[in-house]
């Protein structure tokens, strides 16, 4: 365990580790809050295909290509996605790949998928009166979602979202496999030095349990204002 | 809504809640230089759910100032009738006709139709994210800049084409009307004046979660009058209240009946039925199986089914 320490110590301080670790945390977040952005929108997107009413024929057909997408992004592991994104469909379009890129959009493009989801359930929490209220008084079915609806599914939405953004946050350990350094390749790098790795390994766990503390205290307190706000009501 | 009229009814607030006035109808213009006319046309509806047929050939005229009560068995098909005059159903034959257009007809835009038609509901829904005030608002305030950004659109269009016009030739462009601050402050006076009305004025600014039930109800229904539909349909409007509550909205319900409103409303209501309806209908088995004035209906029923019914909830 000294011996351990010693090592970690050295790799971390004299030899400029922890750069490495903050780059790589800086990554790690990178990745996640680009992918929790870029999700929102997709999902956000998704979701409203899925309520909106299918008795035209290209709700139907949006309906139909947000179902195979969906079906993809949940239906395939997110590093096999990656892989295919780095390895396969850039080279095949000659693009030069750069990993973090890569990684921000298929984790925003997989965690659209789910965000879709969380929307979808959230906007159906709402009760069904809502909206025919506001359609009998003559609003069409987009205004009626913007002012009625949306705004009460939101107080379900957050919550939920908070939860992606932690599975994000912990998903993003595997973008080593596209070259990419983020927090644990950081840290592997510094047990490789000497092959050496219970520190490294610790400590690296110790980080995450932190980011996604943070993450936890923050949901909390929005959670907390909605409520306060909830109850005017 | 002037000013005058503003203070006139704010004036009239003292004892509002007991409607005596009677100066200011709920409704702008009397419908009842109309009457006669038939406003709905009901023509052999039938409406069914999969396999299940829940509107089997409804028949039925409604002109302008009738009040039509509805009354039958839970699971007849009263809220599907309401519903596909208000297009929130598609019937599966027959057809609707409101003041003589066929409301199939692709040309009829549903959401101009519904402006027309004030629906009452049984569990209130108002907008639980908004103040009483803003429920009031919402709707006349959207439809107003919706017409005001058409007219813009029409107007940039026209400019551009009067560009490459001959002078005497050209198209002059649409008054565009009230400004958005305008259409708001109009809409914000009359949304007060109508809670001055019911005696909930001081409630404007409150959420819908602090109200009671009969209030919530009176508010529905005002915000319904603020589009000034020339209908109104009622969906057992006091079936979700406590019952000292179902007085105050019922009270609401006749000076509406009384200022001239064309009413169709689903009741369990009988004695309500009785004092304030026209024209009572009884619906059983996804037909009208008897209709009648009020006190033919209730004091000599035809048909075994409608004794039954009326012996079962009197
Ligand atoms: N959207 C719907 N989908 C399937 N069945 C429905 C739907 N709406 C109503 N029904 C059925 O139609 C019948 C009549 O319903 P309704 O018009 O609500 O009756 P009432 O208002 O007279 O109690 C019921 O059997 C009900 O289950
Ligand atoms: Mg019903």
């Amino acid at each position: 365990m000294k011996r351990s320490w010693n090592l970690f110590y050295t790799q971390f301080i004299t030899y400029n580790g922890y750069k490495t670790v903050l780059n790589g945390l800086l990554t790690t977040v990178e990745i996640a809050v680009f992918g929790l952005i870029i999700g929102i929108l997709i999902g956000t997107l998704i979701a409203l295909v899925k309520v909106m009413p299918k008795y035209k024929l290209l709700p139907r057909i949006l309906n139909r290509i947000c179902e195979v997408y969906v079906g993809f992004f949940r239906g395939t592991p997110m590093v096999v996605q990656l892989l295919i994104a780095y390895y396969v469909l850039l080279p095949a379009m000659g693009i030069p790949a750069d990993g973090v890129t890569v990684a921000v959009v298929v984790f925003g493009l997989n965690s659209g998928a789910y965000v879709s989801e969380i929307m979808r359930s959230g906007i159906q929490s709402v009760d069904a009166g809502q909206l025919e209220a506001g359609r009998a008084l003559g609003l069409t079915f987009w205004t009626a979602m913007i002012k009625i609806v949306i705004p009460q599914s939101i107080k379900n939405i957050l919550p939920t979202l908070g939860n992606e953004f932690i599975v994000l946050v912990k998903e993003t350990s595997v973008v080593s496999f596209i070259a990419v350094t983020d927090l644990t390749k950081a840290f592997r790098a510094i047990g490789d030095a000497n092959y050496e790795y219970v520190i490294p390994y610790l400590m690296l766990a110790a980080v995450y349990l932190v980011l996604v503390i943070l993450i936890t205290v923050g949901i909390r307190f929005m959670e907390r204002r909605l409520k306060r706000s909830d109850a005017r009501k | 809504m002037t000013q005058e009229n503003n203070i006139d009814a704010a004036l009239s607030t003292e004892n509002a809640s007991a409607f005596k006035s009677g100066q200011e109808d709920f409704i702008q213009q009397g419908a009842s230089d109309k009457s006669d006319e038939v406003l709905i046309a009901v023509k052999d509806l039938k409406k069914s759910f999969g396999d299940n047929e829940v509107l089997k050939g409804i028949n039925l005229n409604i002109k302008n100032g009738e009040k039509i009560a509805v009354i039958g068995p839970s699971g007849c098909g009263k809220s599907t009738l309401l519903r596909c005059i208000n297009c929130m159903e598609d019937p599966s034959s027959g057809s609707i006709f409101f003041e003589g257009e066929d409301l199939a007809d692709m040309k009829v835009d549903i959401n101009v139709h519904r402006q027309k038609i004030g629906m009452v509901f049984q569990q209130f829904n108002l907008f639980n994210n908004l103040t009483v005030l803003q429920n009031i608002m919402l709707a006349p305030v959207v439809i107003a800049k919706k017409k005001r950004n058409k007219n813009k659109r029409i107007n940039f269009f026209r400019s551009i084409a009067n560009l490459f016009r001959k002078k005497d030739n050209r198209k002059p462009l649409v008054p565009l009307g009230k400004s958005i601050a305008e259409i708001k402050a109009e809409a914000s006076s009359r949304a007060h004046a109508l809670l001055t009305r019911i005696g909930l004025d001081d409630k404007a600014d409150a959420y819908p979660a602090t109200l009671s039930g009969g209030q919530k109800q009176r508010i529905a229904i005002v915000r319904a009058l603020a589009m000034e539909p020339k209908v109104m349909l009622f969906d057992e409007p006091t079936s979700a209240l406590d019952p000292e509550m179902v007085g105050e909205v019922l009270d609401l319900m006749k000076k509406l009946a009384d200022d001239g409103m064309t009413m169709v409303i689903v009741t369990h209501e009988m004695g309500f039925a009785r004092e304030v309806a026209t024209r009572v209908l009884f619906m059983d088995g996804g037909v009208i199986a008897e209709e009648n004035t009020p006190d033919k209906f209730f004091t000599a029923p035809a048909s075994p089914r409608l004794k039954d019914f009326l012996s079962k909830v009197l």
